[in-house]
């Protein structure tokens, strides 16, 4: 095992935390305002990555389309969250949190086989874009331009997600909402459209996150249940509704993965849940976030 | 007009002697589909014990019929156990694990019970999938045997039946005896206590209820039940897989829950033979049964959150209450 080697290890885990992040950070907006813990968030980002592909595959692998694709992906994705936040989830707010936990598995239900229907059970994959199709080597180990380019992203996404939640007036009335609802309310706040704008935009992340996956994994029925239990294991070591947590919680989580498999290859899923446990357990808010007085 | 408690007195005997009638009257495909109903039902009765009567929501039941399932699988098919001692250690592997799962649960509340329960539950998943050597691994455990029921040859009438006929039976008695147990501890002073923990948990600790000891005693019964519903089931399924612990199949037993009514002692046996019968109609029309169980969840949800037998319920009372007045 030479220095190389774990560098490269190091920027694989890298990458996939950076994915990790955009998924888990919707999911921890969502929770941080909704406290709804939307099982249906992998769908969404499973969504993403199909209709990714249906828009590659419909508009040719030059670079400008990738990207066209990628967008337009990610806000046909916000547009289905906010059309079930704005016609379904709204009416369940005053119920027990158990029936909106069902209705989020029930979307997951539905959406994947809807996409069964829709796209096969057939593995499709995308080809990276042209101009990054390109690879570099630091300190010995090879990296793909496009994992770099999503090593960077992450970063710049969560500094803009920070930007908008503090430096804006949406964004103030977003912090008052997961802050107290009723007295936002109260102040005259439209809170029923902070919530469909929170949702449609947690869902904008994980479908941009399942568009921006296509060109390093394949796309496949089941990529939905997966992606779920990281993104959960991602937001509880940060923090439900803690951004920042959520990001080193994807660092954390993405290491731990790269190395664990190195370290403990067998118990490597073990292990992951088993700190998921223990973070629960020693701090329940994790490890960036704040206990909730309510 | 009869009582609520003379009706179900009356009702209780009636469809376990129904049930007895099965293999006689149906074919071999309805009576294994019958055992499997009851086990679900078992599965389902006793995560309702923490559901509805002591109000948590535990997104990983699966975990300790998991423990169940392998724990008498293995015993039975590894080390040549009878089973009465798989059946019986099933109970007691799934209650430890409940106890040191619980102990750690009911410290926490609401959403971060149900994320500690689904993170505990994908521990035992991941430890089924992952230990080659007991568990099988990914492969899970096939050919598990079938417990030697030749003696119920000698019982009139069973003579000329088949060893699944005669599983069903075993089932039949086994789980009947599990709920008959379930009930009296839901109907007992301490489930009075554990209801009044899901209205009202501050009360509770006020007027001298120590609470969390309660929900552990509450999470540790539904552990046990639920393991042995597990041994039940790897028997009837001949073989254990690492499916059994996943997290959806904790959402699955949930739905269950749901769909019969999580107000009602006999809700969930209603909602496993309502998912069950429903399962078997739809699957013969299309392979989409997960998108149509989606869509009945969400009807349910809006239209009927009492479920099945909590709106049949209500609807009797109102005919009821009319006629009266």
């Amino acid at each position: 095992m030479d220095a190389s080697f774990l560098f490269g290890q190091f920027l694989g885990g890298l990458t996939a935390a950076m994915f990790l992040f955009l998924i888990a950070s919707g999911l921890s907006l969502i929770f941080g305002i909704l406290r709804i813990l939307n099982f249906a968030h992998g769908s969404f980002y499973m969504i993403g990555a199909y209709l990714a592909w249906q828009l590659v595959h419909i508009l040719g692998p030059a670079s400008g389309n990738f990207w066209v694709a990628v967008l337009a992906s990610a806000l046909a994705v916000a547009l289905l969250g906010a059309v079930l936040e704005h016609f379904l989830l709204r009416r369940l707010y005053g119920r027990e949190e158990l029936y909106q936990l069902l209705f989020t598995y029930a979307v997951v239900l539905v959406l994947a086989d809807a996409t069964k229907i829709i796209w096969g059970t057939q593995q499709l994959s995308v080809s990276r874009p042209p101009s990054l199709a390109g690879s570099m080597t630091l300190f010995g180990a090879v990296i793909p331009h496009y994992n770099l380019f999503i090593i960077l992203l992450g970063p710049v996404l969560a500094f803009t997600i920070w930007l908008v939640l503090h430096r804006t007036h949406i964004g103030r009335m977003v912090r008052a909402a997961a802050l107290d609802r009723e007295m936002l309310g109260a102040l005259g706040g439209n809170v029923r459209r902070i919530y469909t704008s929170a949702f449609a935009a947690g869902s904008f992340l994980a479908g941009l996150a399942g568009a921006l996956v296509t060109p390093i994994k394949t796309v496949v029925p089941g990529m939905d249940v997966e992606i779920i239990v990281e993104a959960f294991i991602v937001i509880v070591i940060g923090g439900l509704g803690s951004l920042w947590g959520t990001f080193i919680g994807a660092l954390i989580y993405g290491q731990f993965l790269s190395f664990g498999i190195l370290i403990f290859p067998r118990f490597s899923i073990f292990a992951v849940y088993a700190l998921m446990a223990i973070i629960l357990i020693i701090r329940p808010w994790g490890l960036f976030g704040r206990p909730l007085s309510r | 007009m009869m009582s609520l408690l003379g009706r179900q007195a009356f009702w209780t005997p009636l469809a376990f002697v129904l049930a007895l009638c099965i293999p006689l009257l149906a074919s071999r495909f309805y009576t294994s589909l019958a055992t499997d109903v009851l086990i679900l039902a078992l599965f389902a009765t006793s995560l309702n014990l923490l559901l509805g009567t002591t109000g948590l929501v535990s997104f990983g039941h699966a975990a300790y019929f998991a423990a169940g399932a392998y724990t008498c699988a293995i015993l039975m098919k590894n080390h040549g156990m009878p089973f009465a001692a798989g059946f019986a250690a099933a109970g007691i592997v799934a209650g430890v694990l409940a106890l040191v799962f619980g102990f750690f649960c009911v410290r926490l509340t609401k959403i971060y019970f149900a994320m500690l329960t689904l993170a505990f539950a994908q521990i035992v998943w991941a430890i089924c999938f992952k230990w080659n050597d007991v568990t099988g691994g990914e492969q899970g455990l096939s050919n598990v045997p079938y417990p030697d029921l030749g003696w119920m040859t000698t019982i009139p009438g069973l003579g000329g039946m088949r060893v699944g006929e005669h599983y069903f039976y075993l089932t039949l008695v086994l789980v009947g005896m599990c709920l008959l147990v379930l009930r009296r501890i839901s109907e007992s002073p301490f489930g009075r206590i554990l209801t009044t923990i899901r209205e009202n948990p501050e009360r509770a600790e006020f007027i001298g209820i120590h609470v969390r000891r309660y929900e552990l005693a509450a999470f540790v019964v539904a552990g046990i039940f639920a393991g042995l519903a597990g041994g039940l089931f790897g028997i009837f399924n001949r073989g254990v897989f690492p499916d059994f612990g996943y997290w959806s199949k904790s959402a699955e037993v949930l739905i269950m829950v749901i769909l019969g009514g999580m107000g009602q002692f006999w809700g969930p046996l209603v909602g496993a033979v309502t998912l069950t019968a429903l399962n078997q109609q739809i699957t013969s029309y299309t392979e989409f049964w997960p998108m149509v169980l989606g869509l009945i969840l969400i009807v349910l949800l809006y239209a009927f959150p009492a479920g099945v037998l909590g709106t049949l319920v209500d609807l009797v009372g109102r005919r009821r209450g009319q006629t009266d007045a």
